[in-house]
């Protein structure tokens, strides 16, 4: 336990010393000690003589910043649903991404892009997430009505999800061809980006993120307990179906909520909780907090990756989870978890 | 449904005997799927006994145990659990008074043997609160009990199946009930573990008066370990009482439609089965 404790410091040392490095990185470079003191200066009561150049400054302060935690707070939503989906269906190839949920989510946010956006910002700021989450929640019961009649059977289920996801894509392009330029590429919505991402939409999604997080966090326990069988957990004094609506619900909104600010991004929650899990086992109380630490790391990684690989150009952030995670999901499938 | 004061009588009564039962059952219908499967079943489960369902495949015996722990609810009938209507109790009230053991339980569980038997102290934990001394006594003793305690590191999908069982057995404990449900625990065990197991129940069942019941399709284990049978088939109650009326050449040939030679077993003359050819 002890040890495990260490784990969780150890991956929340590394994501801040991500944080900074992937702020020096990119098409102007910024020197990492420059960075760390321009970062330093922002905080109260710290002042430094100023050493760097203004442009410096506002490129790592005004642009980089906000996308950095964007990203972190983004792959943290990712990797949480992804633990969560796994323990619920208590199925190890499941992921938002996989399932559906993200397209289903993806539909939602741009119904709600074509309907409401011009009743004014505010309304498409509620109404956006919202048709998101819905989008998200009926892919995720279609998954299950398909895959009703084997539904213990991982593979199957899995199957459903590209069904559901193949037809909400088409959906998707569909509505991105007629629309003019009210929606973002079609690009955009399939592999993601998280270009132009501020402040606003950090402090968008905060609320989301811990709503999710601790709702799936406080059920750890019971997600342990369901790795011995919904029968045995019954068993034991659970309510299984409500806890098994109220996590999934929880890690539909959090998908929903990340989808409707920066697209798909696929995999995520697949590789990280996996990654983890071979780390430090399966046991809930760490797997859920290392994962969402471990799931910002790696998106940061991802998205520095994705604007800095190719000078001046940047690639959607999906190409390279993509990269990762489909021979990641490959090698799972081979195995025959 | 009966009304609640309506008395059951039971025409095969033969346990009057025993004065106070765990559980009453009075005229249980189960359907699944628009099958019945249990039909009029009245019975009682004596408390602080061992207790033997035996029957053929198909007989019906899961479904009971699943009616008795609330898991499956009768379509007619009553269920009194210490005689209080089963459906008067919470699920967690349920889980604090029995521990049920399905068939072929944590096959592949990545976790570890102690990490398993905690799972055993969930109705009493309150949400999100960690383990109290209590919760970590009564952890560490069932693992002594049932000699886990060196292995308690271990992941158990690494234990032999003899061993899983050992664990399940040790998250029952861990859930200190008052009644354990088992259902078939040696299936798919070599005769050494066979015995092992009901060994260990046997200890169990002595140091803590716990009512054990449990579906064994052993007919001479059963004859070894039981103090109480009850015989279904076809979903039907068909005989309970001790081993002696029971477990007779007679009924048993008729229950599972084929012929036996009863012998007595030559150390504790309980009555024991052997198939008979048919030359």
């Amino acid at each position: 336990m002890k040890k495990k404790k260490y784990f969780l410091l150890l991956i929340g040392f590394f994501l801040l010393i991500s944080i900074l490095v992937t702020l020096s990185l990119g098409s102007v470079r910024v020197p990492f000690g420059l960075t760390f003191k321009i970062i330093l200066n922002q905080l109260p009561f710290l002042e430094f003589e100023q050493v760097w150049l203004d442009t410096q400054e506002s490129i790592v302060v005004d642009l980089r910043l906000p996308r950095v935690f964007v990203a972190v707070i983004i792959g943290g939503m990712l990797a949480t649903a992804g633990v969560a989906f796994q323990g619920v269906l208590r199925n190890p190839l499941a992921d938002p991404y996989i399932l559906g949920i993200s397209s289903g989510a993806a539909v939602g946010a741009a119904a709600a892009i074509l309907l409401v956006t011009t009743a004014g910002t505010f309304l498409a700021r509620i109404a956006v997430p919202l048709f998101a989450f819905t989008g998200a929640i009926l892919s995720l019961l279609l998954v299950f009505a398909l895959a009703w009649r084997r539904k213990r059977d991982p593979v199957t289920m899995i199957l459903a999800g590209v069904v559901i996801q193949s037809f909400l894509g088409a959906i998707l392009s569909f509505a991105v061809t007629i629309s003019g330029d009210k929606l973002r590429s079609i690009v955009f919505w399939m592999m993601g980006s998280l270009v132009s991402t501020g402040w606003s939409d950090f402090i968008f999604l905060l609320p989301y993120f811990l709503i999710g997080f601790l709702l799936i966090m406080g059920f750890y326990r019971n997600l342990n307990i369901l790795s011995l069988g919904e029968q045995a957990a019954e068993h034991l004094g659970m309510n299984v179906e409500r806890i098994k609506v109220l996590v999934l619900a929880a890690a539909s909104l959090l998908t929903a909520s990340a989808v409707s600010v920066v697209g798909i991004i696929g995999f995520v929650g697949l590789i990280v909780p996996h990654m983890i899990r071979i780390i430090i086992g399966p046991d809930h109380k760490i797997l859920i907090p290392a994962s969402c630490l471990a799931g910002a790391v790696f998106l940061l990684w991802s998205d520095t990756l994705a604007r800095t690989i190719i000078p001046a150009m940047e690639i959607p952030i999906g190409v390279i989870t993509a990269l990762a995670g489909a021979p990641f999901f490959g090698y799972l499938l081979k195995k025959r978890v | 449904m009966l009304n609640p004061g309506e008395v059951c009588k039971n025409k095969n009564q033969v346990t009057d005997k025993y004065q106070d039962y765990v559980f009453e059952l009075c005229k249980v219908f189960y359907k699944y799927k628009e099958k019945i499967v249990l039909r009029d079943i009245s019975l009682q489960i004596p408390k602080g006994q061992i207790t033997g369902i035996i029957g053929p495949n198909g007989s019906g015996k899961t479904t009971l145990l699943k009616v008795l722990s609330g898991a499956n609810k009768p379509c007619a009938g009553q269920v009194l659990l210490n005689k209080r209507p089963l459906q008067d109790y919470s699920r967690q009230e349920i889980a604090r008074q029995i521990a049920f053991l399905e068939q072929n339980n944590n096959g592949s569980l990545p976790f570890t043997v102690r990490e398993v038997v905690e799972m055993g102290r969930y109705p009493w934990l309150k949400p999100l609160a960690p383990l109290t001394l209590k919760d970590k006594e009564v952890i560490a003793s069932a693992l002594e009990c049932f000699d886990l305690t060196a292995k308690q590191d271990r992941v158990v999908e690494t234990l032999s199946g003899g061993e899983r069982q050992l664990v399940s057995l040790a998250r029952a404990m861990a859930q200190e009930p008052k009644i354990l449900i088992l259902d078939e625990p040696t299936t798919y065990l070599d005769i050494g573990h066979q015995s092992m197991v009901m060994e260990y129940l046997r200890k169990w069942h002595k140091e803590s008066a716990t009512t054990i019941i449990m579906v064994i399709h052993d007919l001479n284990l059963s004859s070894q370990y039981c103090d109480h049978l009850i015989v279904l088939n076809d979903g039907r109650f068909i005989q309970a009482g001790n081993k002696d009326e029971v477990l007779c050449e007679e009924l048993i040939a008729k229950t599972y439609k084929a012929s036996f030679s009863m012998i007595r077993h030559p150390v504790s003359g309980v009555p024991q089965f052997l198939p008979c050819f048919s030359e």
